[in-house]
């Protein structure tokens, strides 16, 4: 599948481009570290003098704080320092306030787990005696952790006279947001459909799952100098939080990004930064937090739980005439825009003529959510999914042939608004057709499932520095921490531009006053937008080498190209000289000028949306109802996959949490509003024996928007496997599965129930 | 004169409206004149808003161009993960 | 509350340290005796971040007492390596590129490596049900799969 560019575009250059290093598939700079034990990460940093910090939380899913008594706590042996919403201040943005708010409640405690009250010790053992000396008196208040319950008038208001923007009337004080998209008429389109299926589906809670918990070593001394090292996706976003809570400059703190165990939206927000902060500030020692598992489940972010309404009609030929959803999603105690974002998702795949979202954010006595990979369409995607299937099955019609026929392609006015532009949705529906997976018998009790997806991507703030040093080895320094092996493949690109080994290239990851503002690392960005500031800043080191041979050479400068890593004259009357390579201009750089870097900042944009297609076999059980993943398969548009096997990796990490969405994973709450399963044992996971191999199949639809045709991999691939097994599951068992995740207990209850 | 879609909740702050017409030569002065001519408008994009332009989004930037015929589409502000 | 005086071989080296008797192994290497590469993801057994070797059996470090590692061995993911040589488990994993955020790397290494000291010619589904104990959240195991596969063949053939 070749798409040319067209001409003018960033990426017309593409067409006629040979890669020799992207593509490819080196070990990882990072790797030796990594497999000797040497890396370092959140937990591992220590300093002299530390101190040990841990956090009082709230057992109450909603309750007023009446006092908070720490004098106890102070008075203990080791004890250096205690913090609460008192010791920071008061934010302007009502986003910053709600995510100091969720560090330490202020007033009022918002769900089970909410932080109180921290105590900095000589021991995390001292810390944790220091916590059950503290006298809270609360005010039990009624809670609501369920979604739809929560819009009832009659439920308990989180939030009393906060006004929310743009709530439509009729809905109670809980609902924070509110958000309309689509186009054409509904009424005409469902009067052109053959049939029309209307259903309602609800999603759980799921968590990011990173196995590295939360962890941060902060100082701060009587000079107001701090320094953080955190497990972070964003250094710079810990940075501007931290200082801004505590009080003081973002020059004054420096923030260093250890190597982070896992993130997946996760970690772009603060929860310990901040304190730790400001029991450093207070105690004038380094202070050291790191949350147990069971604090990352009840305190740290999960994803929105869902309950949605489909409607989709259908005509006998398989044309969808049009589409309609209304989403209502709870992300906690916290206003967030993830429904919002499923709404813009939810009819993405599809080229309809009416379309319409609707979205409800509706605050509950649950933890404040955080990014989720691709947050907000896994579950929007997963209802519409399901009904377009349902209608598939009704109709008798081929999964994939009524997808194709729907398809969103170029010239597509989209569910959200915008036209797209060159995408690749097609070409993978045709590829998973072509698949020898889709035309494999299946044996009893067995069922396929289909589902598409669809995630933006984004780009945003970027700053890449590049030295060439006098050695012809080149140092890339970028501030984005490396989540999955985007320091490889940033070293891939500027071997690439520079035309130099990629042994001869070292990617470092600064911290936040060693390059320019960076933003984090999410919506799939980095090797999009790193890539792309990475590129240009090889094209400044670039035109300043050839400056220097053209210098040497004494002729015009730009009668000089940049071939193979090497200057060449270029034009008839440039001179004959042999190629200048890098590293001899490198090496004379102090005799022509001084060293020789490239640097490159910009709001980047034109991220390229992306779209997979995942197959599923699935084999249910129906006695017991336990449903086993026999063979599956991911098809995805990675534009130009610069490191295959970490696409790969991203596409088959992406199916396998949706997988873990869809059957087992989930916040089960009790009637007390209290988490039950905060822990790897009741909160499963998928493990390496619930799997099969996950075939990953990479398409390269260039993006139009960067120089190598590049998209954002990282996102899409959680978005199809929850409808693709249900729908699987909903074959295999003869009933349509509506609520994830789809445990065993009930796929037997709707066994039953359809008997 | 270009021609702004706006998402479909926000008609509440145009009078019923999800096409508007404003003059502006790059998004910087578009997202000014909307606010102007819609003043209801204002504190939405001041909170923070996206554009698609010709099918690209642009999250913020204020001076990236827009032809008389571009097709200019008004986006809440959006994250990833 | 008296400190407990414990001796001990860590990766070959005869190692001595005084820990709390409710001190967790892992809690020991990591914080006193400087060995980080052993991860706590959980401290519940549920994770196996903690993997560490005891005289040869594969156990969670998170619930292993310091005090209980007298005189016995300790093997820990740095001790992997001899020296500047990787072992085939080491290169196999960055070969396969397996791991993405590398946090379960050193779990994984020390529990496969037991698996192929008890059993050198594994089938996948031994592999998987071996490793069911190392959660990733990375890689949907795919990669590490073949990985530990690769390792068993080379390492049968050498
Ligand atoms: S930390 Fe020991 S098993 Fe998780
Ligand atoms: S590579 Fe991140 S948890 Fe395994």
């Amino acid at each position: 599948m070749v798409t040319e560019y067209k001409e003018g575009s960033v990426g017309a250059e593409f067409n006629k481009r040979e890669f020799k290093v992207v593509g490819t598939r080196p070990p990882r700079p990072d790797g030796v570290d990594k497999v000797t034990g040497r890396a370092l990460f959140g937990a591992d940093f220590t300093a002299p003098g530390m101190l040990h910090a841990t956090v009082l939380r709230s057992p109450h899913a909603h309750a007023r704080i009446v006092s908070i008594d720490t004098s106890g706590a102070l008075a203990m042996d080791g004890v250096k320092a205690v913090v609460t919403s008192e010791d920071f201040v008061k934010q302007t943005s009502s986003g910053n306030q709600d995510t100091l708010d969720n560090c330490m409640a202020r007033g009022k405690v918002f769900y089970d787990g909410h932080a109180i009250v921290a105590v900095a010790a000589t021991s995390v053992k001292i810390a944790n005696a220091a916590l059950k000396l503290i006298k809270v008196e609360y005010e039990i208040l009624p809670h609501e952790t369920d979604v739809d319950a929560a819009m009832l008038d009659s439920a308990p208001v989180l939030h009393e006279g906060r006004k929310f923007r743009n709530i439509p009337e009729g809905n109670n004080a809980n609902v924070s947001g509110y958000w309309e998209f689509g186009h054409g008429d509904m009424d005409e389109g469902f009067a052109k459909a053959d049939i029309v299926i209307e259903r309602s589906f609800k999603t759980a809670a799921t968590h990011q799952g990173y196995i590295e918990p939360h962890a941060t070593l902060a100082t701060m001394g009587p000079d107001g100098r701090g320094e953080i090292w955190v497990c972070t996706q964003g250094q710079f976003m810990v940075r501007d939080l931290a200082a801004a809570f505590v009080g003081i400059e973002a020059s004054q703190l420096r923030v260093t990004a250890s190597e982070i165990g896992g993130g997946f939206g996760g970690k772009t927000t603060v929860y310990l930064e901040p304190v730790a902060l400001a029991l450093a500030k207070k105690s004038g020692r380094p202070v050291k937090m790191v949350m147990t598992r069971e604090e990352v489940f009840r305190a740290s972010g999960p994803t929105t739980s869902s309950s949605t309404d489909v409607k989709i009609g259908m005509t006998k030929d398989g044309r969808i005439t049009a589409g309609q959803a209304k989403l209502r999603y709870q992300g906690g105690a916290f206003p967030n825009i993830t429904a919002m974002l499923g709404a813009m998702t939810a009819f993405a795949s599809y080229d309809l003529e009416a379309v319409q979202t609707q979205a409800w954010n509706v605050l509950t006595n649950r933890p404040k959510q955080a990014a989720y990979r691709a947050p907000g369409a896994p579950m929007a995607i997963y209802t519409v999914e399901s009904v377009v299937d349902e209608l598939c099955q009704k109709l008798g019609l081929d999964p994939l042939e009524v997808r194709l026929l729907n398809a969103a392609k170029k010239g597509t006015l989209s569910s959200y608004g915008p036209t797209f532009d060159e995408i690749g949705l097609v070409a993978t529906l045709e590829a998973a057709k072509a698949h020898p997976h889709y035309a494999a018998p299946l044996g009893p009790n067995q069922g396929r499932g289909v589902s598409c997806g669809f995630w933006f991507n984004f780009a945003g703030n970027t700053s890449v520095s590049m030295n060439i040093n006098e050695d012809g080895t080149v140092a890339v320094i970028e501030g984005n921490p490396d989540i999955g092996g985007s320091r490889a493949s940033i070293s891939m690109m500027a071997a690439e531009e520079l035309g130099i080994p990629l042994e001869k290239v070292r990617t470092i990851v600064a911290d936040t006053n060693a390059i320019g503002f960076n933003d984090v690392t999410d919506g799939s960005r980095v090797t999009f937008a790193v890539g792309l500031a990475t590129i240009k800043a090889a094209r400044a080191a670039i035109q300043n080498m050839c400056g220097r041979a053209a210098q040497i050479w004494g002729i015009d400068a730009d009668a000089v190209d940049w071939v193979d890593g090497a200057a060449v004259p270029t034009g008839h009357n440039a001179g004959d000289f042999p190629p200048m390579s890098l590293a001899k201009i490198a090496a004379d750089s102090a005799k022509t000028g001084g060293p020789i870097a490239g640097h490159f900042e910009v709001n980047a944009d034109g991220a390229g949306v992306s779209f997979g297609v995942h197959l599923v076999d699935v084999e249910v059980d129906p006695e017991t109802g336990f449903t086993e993943i026999k063979r599956y398969t991911v098809f995805q548009d990675a534009g130009k996959a610069i490191h295959p096997d970490y696409v790969e990796g991203q596409m088959q990490g992406g199916a396998v949490q949706g997988i873990g969405w869809a059957l087992n994973e989930e916040y089960i709450y009790g009637e007390d509003g209290k988490l039950q399963n905060a822990g790897f044992l009741d909160y499963r996971i998928p493990v390496a024996s619930d799997l099969p191999m996950i075939d990953a199949v990479i398409l390269e639809i260039p993006n139009p928007g960067h120089p190598y045709g590049v998209r954002g991999v990282g996102e899409t691939g959680i978005v199809p496997p929850l409808a693709a097994v249900a729908n699987g599951v909903s074959h295999a068992a003869g009933v349509r599965m509506t609520e994830l995740p789809m445990s065993p207990p009930r796929i037997l209850a709707a066994i039953d129930g359809a008997k | 004169m270009v021609k702004v879609t706006l998402w479909g909740s926000l008609r509440s702050a145009t009078g019923g409206l999800t096409e508007v017409e404003v003059e502006a030569k790059n998004t910087g002065e578009m997202l000014k004149a909307l606010a102007k001519k819609y003043p209801a408008l204002d504190p939405i994009i001041e909170g923070g808003v996206s554009v698609a332009i010709d099918g690209l989004i642009y999250k913020e930037a204020w001076f990236t161009p827009i032809k008389p015929d571009s097709e200019v589409v008004l986006l809440p502000y959006m994250k990833g993960g | 509350m008296s400190k407990i005086h414990v001796s001990t071989s860590i990766n070959g080296d005869a190692v001595e340290y005084l820990c709390e008797p409710e001190e967790t192994l892992l809690d020991v290497l990591r914080n006193r005796v400087g060995l980080t590469g052993a991860k706590e993801g959980c401290g519940s057994g549920d994770c196996g971040a903690c993997s560490v070797a005891l005289d040869g059996r594969l156990v969670c470090s998170c619930l292993v007492l310091a005090a209980e590692a007298e005189g016995k061995t300790v093997s820990t993911v740095e001790g992997i390596a001899e020296g500047e040589n990787l072992h085939v488990l080491q290169q196999k994993l960055l070969d396969h590129a397996a791991l993405q955020c590398g946090i379960c790397t050193p779990g994984i290494l020390i529990a496969s490596k037991a698996l192929l000291e008890k059993n050198p010619d594994p089938t996948e589904t031994e592999v998987r049900y071996w490793l069911a104990g190392n959660l990733c959240r990375c890689t949907g195991y795919d990669k590490i799969i073949r990985a530990v596969m690769d390792a068993a063949a080379e390492m049968r053939g050498a």
